[in-house]
């Protein structure tokens, strides 16, 4: 005999605690803490501070941890922590061209000011895989280059100089702020900038990637991509000046792109940009193609229909604690839709089945 | 509706539409340049040039889909450049129609012929399915697509029965003028003869008023009553068709004549 | 329980104040989508986000709050919301839809007809009752401003022509006051008269897509139709096996893998009213009432 399902609460319940059993694993592992997340699962714990849009490895590496090591998972936790902070102000613009640097590469100048500086990259790795992990072990002290006095300036501002760079007007104007008002086009640069910053990584990257297999095509080098911190200063109101509140590790990649001239503006590069926290260059790199493919407008480029040029496509698309969301909220009941149109097709059926009975008997 | 009322049927001796010099530029580039004509109730007016000469941008104008820099075009009367969109919109679905060269651009393709002609009645305020239905029929019998095939989509169709769709689904609402952008072209020279004597018999009967855009001249001489030339922009003569086309005036006209006459 | 450390119905009160303006947009220009900028909640987009905002917008410490899916109040999703407002606002709940003064829902109106100063609040995916023909956002913005829903019609063109029928069944597309064409949220289309003439405040929350709508009481709402294929409220041609309800609309429940089904009120407080009050149905429980 049928009887409604009730219980739903309680079902809630134990699901909760078997999760939370799950996610401790065999207790006869020692539990990870947050300082071992957030020291040695750094890049994880960057990419949820970059995409939650919250800068504390700390509770970045808790939310890694809740989430079982599911980053979007973990994104989500902060974004609904962070949605609940109280919003004291907005920092002044930091000043990336002061960061100090511990990756800096051009894939455009063999050498420029400040040098180029490896850092610790994956890029020359073998891949191997390093069975010595397996069992714990110190690494290595790594050699440094003392650090180095001489600025370093941003190179495309060297290109800049020479005009060759198309240039960029500076402006005080207050960029619209995605969490603070609905999301409304047509956007501008800024906008468009703050969606992709938040953006899913692995969107952006698919993106970018297609706009160098031809779909919007942009002919990008990385002008300079540079990893390091950067102090974050705030004007106090009552003192009447900035005071440094902090500091931040950023990712940061400026590509140079092709551009033909038009019969106004004789020939100059132009850029793509982007801006990550954390050390997160793959991000940054898709980022600044993904930003550069957007510019097709106001750069006077032909529209090729390339998903990478579709402003709306794009924006509506990039954030993946929606698109989460909207995509599992489909293992949510649907019976009543899912009646409805049961009903529908068996009533459709049903005249179609009367109609060929009629046509038979004629 | 109330502004275009069709008892105000536009009187005889007043053009239908008066355009005065019309100009659209592209940055420093040209479109199309002070450009004024007036074209009469039943009237088909051809505009002729090469590919470049602004007789694309011109119609993109006339028609709204293009904002023009200066001039002005009045439509019975009524200043179009100063109407609101809203109004411009409700002109281009009653009393206005456009057929496009390339009839993808002018249909849905994933929507039946009969959804296809039908849009525009509904557009307006048909919500009776079977006179839609109806409607649609007749329309695909006029273009001479049989009405079998109401319920196919045009994906399903020759280029030429896809150009009579179009055209179907744009004469459907019976408009006053219609918009031509090189409507036989990409068609072949047979299917091309054959759109041609259908577009004919369409104007003839149902009186109506064009502005089509060509480059090839045979078109022209069937179809237009009157002829305007075009070469970088401006409008470098004017003149009955058979008058252009016989005894052109221009020298860049009688190289245009010339070579179609080759051809 | 309050959880002390949130807000009274967590959302802080400059938010609840936007999306009240938002709110009384709404209801100034019944069926108009108006953009608010939806927050980041604890609970994933797509599961009810804009209700839950709509929701915490509107209560007070003394309202009485009632959250249904599906029309029942023990659905998961259901159950998480309720405790969500419980934890958050504590303010009483209840299951009794006339006792409510707030009703959350996902897919359903109550089969009890709402009366004057009770609010509905609808969980909505897609606003966009132009969305699947015409994705793009700016485009079906500028189709609402100019009125042109012909290319909705067209749709219900394509569906008498392909099946004989307008085969729309949920989420069937409303025209308000005469002006604008709106999406009442996947509820079933048997719900749609009731959306037309309620006594109560109709309040539509989308999260994910940043927009809320809304009819003030005794709005007219018609559904889109041709004057020759009538839109038709269905259910499916069965009584409710537990409480004999005849005009109330049915879940299916496979009973056995031999074709065996039953059919129930989706209302569960409707269906256990109507069975405390005696009624029942061909296979209500023995001994029940």
């Amino acid at each position: 005999m049928y009887v409604a399902t009730k219980g739903g609460e309680r079902a809630i319940d134990a699901a909760h605690q078997w999760l939370a059993e799950e996610r401790r694993g065999s207790p006869s592992v020692p539990e990870l803490s947050i300082a071992q997340i957030r020291e040695q699962m750094t890049l994880a714990v960057n990419r949820v501070m970059a995409e939650g849009s919250l800068y504390d490895p700390d509770l970045a590496a808790l939310a890694i941890k809740q989430a079982r090591g599911d980053l979007i998972e973990a994104i989500f936790l902060i974004r609904a922590y962070r949605t609940t902070l109280p919003r004291f102000g907005a920092s002044a613009p930091v000043e990336t061209g002061g960061m100090a640097i511990t990756r800096r590469i051009s894939a455009t100048f063999k050498d420029a000011p400040g040098g180029q500086v490896l850092g610790p990259t994956f890029d020359y790795t073998h891949r191997l895989l390093d069975f010595k992990l397996m069992a714990e072990g110190a690494a290595q002290e790594a050699a440094r280059k003392p650090a180095d006095p001489e600025p370093a300036p941003h190179i495309l501002s060297l290109l800049d100089r020479d005009g060759l760079m198309e240039p960029l007007a500076a402006t005080d104007d207050t960029p619209r702020d995605l969490t603070r008002e609905p999301l409304e086009l047509p956007a501008d640069r800024p906008l468009r900038l703050q969606a992709l910053a938040r953006g899913d990584e692995g969107f952006l990257l698919s993106l970018a990637y297609s706009t160098q297999r031809g779909y919007g095509r942009t002919h990008a080098f990385v002008g300079e991509l540079r990893i390091g911190t950067c102090a974050v200063e705030m004007e106090i109101p009552e003192l009447g000046f900035a005071v440094e509140i902090g500091e931040i590790e950023l990712t940061e990649c400026e590509t140079v792109n092709q551009f033909t001239g038009s019969k106004t503006e004789p020939p100059q590069f132009t850029r793509g940009y982007g801006l990550v926290m954390g050390q997160s260059e793959r991000k940054a790199i898709s980022m600044s193609l993904v930003d550069r493919a957007l510019r097709w407008e106001e750069l006077g480029e032909e529209n090729t229909g390339a998903p990478a040029q579709d402003t709306e496509f794009v924006l509506y698309h990039a954030d993946n604690i929606q698109a989460t969301g909207f995509l599992e909220h489909i293992k949510l009941p649907h019976y009543v839709d899912f009646q409805s149109e049961l009903e529908l097709i068996r009533k459709l059926r049903r005249e179609a089945a009367g109609v060929q009975m009629r046509e038979a008997a004629e | 509706m109330t502004a275009f009322d069709r008892t105000l049927t536009a009187s005889a001796d007043a053009p239908l539409l008066s355009v005065q010099d019309l100009t659209k530029r592209y940055g420093r580039r040209i479109g199309c340049e002070r450009v004024s004509f007036d074209l009469w109730p039943g009237e088909v007016l051809g505009i002729v040039g090469e590919s470049g000469s602004g007789k694309s941008t011109l119609l993109g104008c006339l028609a709204g889909h293009l904002a023009a820099d200066e001039g002005q075009i009045l439509y019975r009367g009524h200043d179009i450049l100063a109407m609101s969109e809203p109004e411009r919109r409700l002109l281009s679905r009653t009393e206005w129609a456009f057929v496009h060269q390339n009839p993808r651009d002018g249909l849905r393709m994933g929507v039946s012929a009969g959804g296809n002609v039908g849009e525009r009645l509904m557009a307006i305020g048909a919500r009776n399915y079977g006179a839609i239905r109806n409607a649609a029929s007749d329309w695909l019998t006029k273009v001479e697509i049989d009405p079998g095939r109401i319920d196919d989509r045009p994906r399903a169709f020759s280029g030429g029965m896809q150009q009579r769709l179009q055209i179907a689904r744009n004469l459907v609402t019976a408009p006053r003028l219609v918009f031509m952008d090189e409507p036989t072209g990409g068609l072949d020279v047979s299917v091309q003869a054959r759109l041609l004597d259908l577009l004919r018999g369409l104007v003839r009967d149902m009186g109506l008023s064009v502005v089509i855009v060509t480059h090839d001249l045979a078109v022209a001489r069937l179809l237009a009553d009157r002829l305007m030339v075009m070469k970088d922009g401006r409008v470098i003569e004017t003149g009955l068709t058979d008058q252009v086309l016989d005894d052109p005036q221009a020298a860049y006209t009688q190289l245009l004549v010339s070579s179609v006459l080759q051809v | 329980m309050t959880d002390a450390a949130y807000n009274f119905a967590y959302l802080d009160e400059a938010t609840k104040r936007m999306i009240r303006r938002a709110l009384l947009k709404g209801l100034a220009i019944p069926g108009y989508q108006v953009p608010f900028a939806s927050r980041e909640m604890p609970m994933p987009y797509g599961w009810g986000t804009g209700g839950v905002q709509v929701t915490a917008a509107c209560l007070t410490p003394g309202d009485t709050l009632k959250v249904i899916d599906q029309g029942a109040d023990d659905t998961t999703n259901a159950v998480s919301i309720r405790k969500f407002f419980e934890r958050t606002a504590g303010v009483a709940t209840t299951e009794r839809t006339a006792g409510a003064s707030v009703i959350q829902t996902r897919h359903r109106i109550p089969e009890k007809p709402l009366t004057e100063g009770q609010i509905l609040v609808y969980q909505v995916p897609i606003p966009e009752p132009l969305r699947f023909l015409e994705p793009r956002e700016s485009e079906t913005r500028r189709m609402h401003a100019l009125e042109e829903y012909g290319l909705m019609h067209v749709k219900l063109y394509e569906d008498v022509a392909r099946h004989g029928a307008i085969a729309t069944s949920y989420a069937y597309p409303v025209r308000v006051e005469g002006r604008y064409v709106m999406d009442p949220s996947p509820i079933p289309k048997f719900d749609n008269p009731k959306l037309s003439g309620m006594a109560a405040i109709q309040l539509f929350g989308a999260g994910r897509e940043q927009r809320v709508y809304a009819l003030p009481p005794y709005s007219r709402v018609v559904s889109l139709d041709f004057e020759d294929h009538p839109f038709e409220p269905t259910k499916a041609d069965h009584d409710c096996d537990l409480c004999g309800a005849s005009a109330s609309y049915l879940d299916e429940v496979i009973t056995d893998d031999a074709g065996g089904r039953m059919f129930v009120c989706s209302d569960t407080d409707y269906c256990a009213g109507r069975r405390a009050a005696g009624q029942r149905g061909r296979l209500a429980p023995e001994g029940e009432a």
